[in-house]
């Protein structure tokens, strides 16, 4: 036996390294049929890995204090070697981040990959947006810009109209009357440490449940069911090297795009950064317009949509808490938007597309006729899981074929 | 000669157009063209503006020469008042091509807390305390470091050409772009002071034709111009230092993760050689 293999039986021995690489990796069988779509979850999981790392470094030099916050940002961008690249990175990942699971959760919605067997997948990977939108709002303050003492500040005073208990609620979320160096010491504490943490165990359990069930695919049909005489699933290829060399090219399409922007575009055209947020935090000048980073707008949208600001809040929730309920909602047993009635193709657009113009309304100022569209877009967003309860228990879909379309 | 197009592109009418002088100075490389252009198609969310002023368009350069200029402008005039302190003398000198003894002797004019001139190492403060600052003007005057950040370029460029001579204000002096602001008019001693024209739209609304000279300054309106164009590509600058660092740095990363993505896509198809098709 070769020195390799001696070692790699001494380790088995005590941890089951192989067991867990073939299990995870390089015997995991993965429909060979992914398209466009199925980049999406392991672009994630590079994200995470870049915000971790430039966070590490980020706090090498940060100051999370009142006075320093703002200062030491600039120190980062001028001071400190690649410390502009680095933050850029950082900035920029948080944005991508957001991107990418969008269309990871796009993907989830067009081919069923909620449904049974994945209800409890689909609902780690709500919770990890849930965290995620949490993490990304906290580590928006610490720039100690304008938009992001205002942003925190207005989020913050929603809990407010939470009746009886909203006042001490925002009391004790910011430690103070105002957002100030208190917020802004425990939101530091809570987005370098205890979100990671969180974030990192829900990705590890949204794996371990993915690998539990097996991948989903663009025809939503159940590859384990055909297995060859070598007991794999005829249309299961191994993650590893089939689908690790594919998300390669995957991975330098997407390192192409963040770059650029990282370098090139760093501000985004003000949707990354806002240009408000070059202003030092000031408690007693709000800035003319006060609107969250692009990816939080659907859902300020929906509460701006909303005149009674109890309502809106619930609602703004609601928005998100509904899509919890997803696997639950859709009682169609076909999985893939290939198979399903043109009823919902249409409901599905009406969604997608509502939620984008909410996005939009979400970054402008109030206008009555924004105010308008975004009542409708709130309207269309709600009613696609009522639509979507009725219409997909009758629902005249097409037979799935038992092999995929590869 | 980009700049010469743009600047002539004024809404204001108070340029004639731009001193053949200055031009000399603007070789602008066709990799800072291709960058500009690329931030031009880019969609552009609101800058946090005042006013209601329609905005001149600016195109910053980045030459040490005018970059020079800016700064000493910068150094006389706005310093006074205003700080700089997340950037240091030693590192702005190094980006616009000065030793750290020339950045000292002709423009490091703050002193440090033992009355001595600050060292080249130090942040470009200000001598004015915020204290006396607030007394004198209501409110400090803000950091300028980053103003181009968040209030444009486009809004520096009309801001510096848009004070008018305006007695009720308690320093004398008031701005289109941003009306009953608390800093008077420091470089009138330059422009000269003018006053706003307006003609009645018809509905009652009173739109801004353009200034009209009332006293001559020490410059014409095309020097004044120009410095403001150093001043403003200077404050771009400013609250920028790496850009050119960065756009250089990105072009050898993408050329580098372009043959990556070729050699990727090449060992994707070589696997996936293997992988029967269904149908």
């Amino acid at each position: 036996m070769s020195k390799i293999s001696d070692t790699m039986a001494w380790i088995d021995e005590r941890i089951p390294l192989t067991d867990t690489w073939n299990k995870h990796v390089g015997q995991y069988y993965a429909p060979k049929n992914f398209n466009f779509w199925y980049y999406f979850g392991s672009l994630a999981l590079l994200v995470l890995v870049i915000q971790i790392v430039t966070g590490i470094f980020l706090t090498m030099n940060y100051k999370p204090d009142g006075e320093l916050a703002f200062k030491s940002v600039e120190y980062i961008m001028r001071d400190v070697n690649w410390g502009w690249l680095i933050r850029y990175m950082h900035s920029t990942g948080a944005s991508m981040f957001f991107v990418v699971v969008y269309l990871h959760m796009m993907r989830a919605i067009m081919y069923g990959s909620y449904k049974k067997p994945r209800e409890l997948l689909w609902i780690f990977g709500m919770l990890i947006y849930l965290v995620l939108m949490a993490e990304a709002f906290m580590g928006y303050l610490l720039p100690w810009g304008q938009m992001s003492y205002w942003g925190a500040q207005v989020i913050i005073s929603l809990f407010g109209a939470i009746p009886w208990v909203g006042d001490a609620i925002t009391l004790w979320l910011r430690g103070d009357y105002v957002v100030s160096d208190a917020t802004l010491n425990r939101f530091f504490a809570l987005h370098v440490i205890a979100m990671p943490l969180v974030l990192v165990g829900l990705v590890f359990v949204h794996i371990i449940a993915l690998h539990e069930v097996g991948s989903n695919n663009p025809d939503g049909n159940d590859i384990k069911k055909l297995k060859g005489p070598d007991g794999k699933p005829l249309d299961g290829i191994p993650f590893h090297p089939y689908y690790t060399v594919k998300d390669l090219v995957g991975v330098a399409v997407f390192l192409i795009i963040f770059f650029a922007i990282v370098f090139f575009a760093p501000e985004m055209g003000g949707y990354f950064l806002e240009h408000a947020n070059f202003v030092p935090a000031d408690p007693l000048k709000t800035p003319e317009h006060i609107a969250p980073v692009w990816y939080f707008t659907p859902y300020y949208a929906i509460l701006r949509a909303i005149p009674i600001k109890l309502l809106g809040v619930i609602a703004m929730f609601a928005a998100i808490a509904v899509l919890f309920f997803l696997p639950w909602i859709d009682r169609n047993p076909v999985r893939s938007i290939r198979y399903r009635s043109t009823a919902y193709k249409v409901i599905l657009a009406a969604f997608v597309i509502s939620f984008l113009i909410l996005g939009y309304y979400g970054l402008q100022p109030v206008t009555p006729l924004g105010t308008f569209i975004s009542r409708l877009c709130s309207l269309i967003y709600f009613g696609f899981f009522i639509a979507l309860f009725f219409i997909s228990k009758n629902e005249k879909t097409k037979p799935v074929p038992e092999r995929v379309n590869y | 000669m980009k700049l010469l197009k743009n600047v002539i592109r004024l809404s204001t009418g108070l340029s004639t157009g731009l001193s053949t002088g200055l031009s000399t100075g603007l070789s602008i490389s066709v990799k800072a063209v291709a960058v500009i252009s690329l931030m031009a198609v880019l969609p552009q969310a609101g800058y946090a503006a005042g006013g209601g002023a329609e905005l001149e368009h600016f195109s910053p350069v980045r030459t040490d020469r005018a970059l020079q200029r800016g700064a000493r402008t910068f150094m006389n005039y706005c310093q006074g008042c205003h700080t700089a302190d997340y950037q240091r003398y030693s590192r702005l000198a190094e980006d616009i091509g000065l030793s750290d003894a020339e950045m000292l002797e002709n423009m490091v004019f703050t002193t440090d807390a033992n009355g001595e001139q600050t060292k080249v190492g130090s942040l470009i403060g200000s001598n004015m305390s915020k204290e006396y600052a607030k007394t004198a003007f209501g409110v400090a005057p803000p950091n300028l470091a980053l103003v181009s950040r968040s209030r444009g370029v486009d809004w520096l460029y009309t801001y510096m050409k848009s004070f008018y001579l305006d007695e009720s204000r308690p320093l004398g002096a008031n701005n289109t772009v941003y009306p009953n602001v608390g800093m008077p008019h420091v470089l009138a001693d330059l422009q000269g002071w003018y006053k706003p024209v307006y003609h009645d739209d018809g509905e009652g609304h009173q739109v801004l034709d353009g200034f009209q000279q009332v006293t001559a300054g020490k410059l014409t309106a095309d020097e004044y111009n120009s410095t403001i164009s150093d001043l403003v590509s200077f404050l771009d600058y400013l609250g920028d230092p790496n850009r050119e660092a960065r756009h250089s740095l990105g072009i050898k990363v993408m050329l580098f993760l372009l043959l990556f993505l070729a050699l990727a896509i090449l060992l994707k198809k070589e696997y996936w050689k293997d992988v029967p098709h269904n149908n």
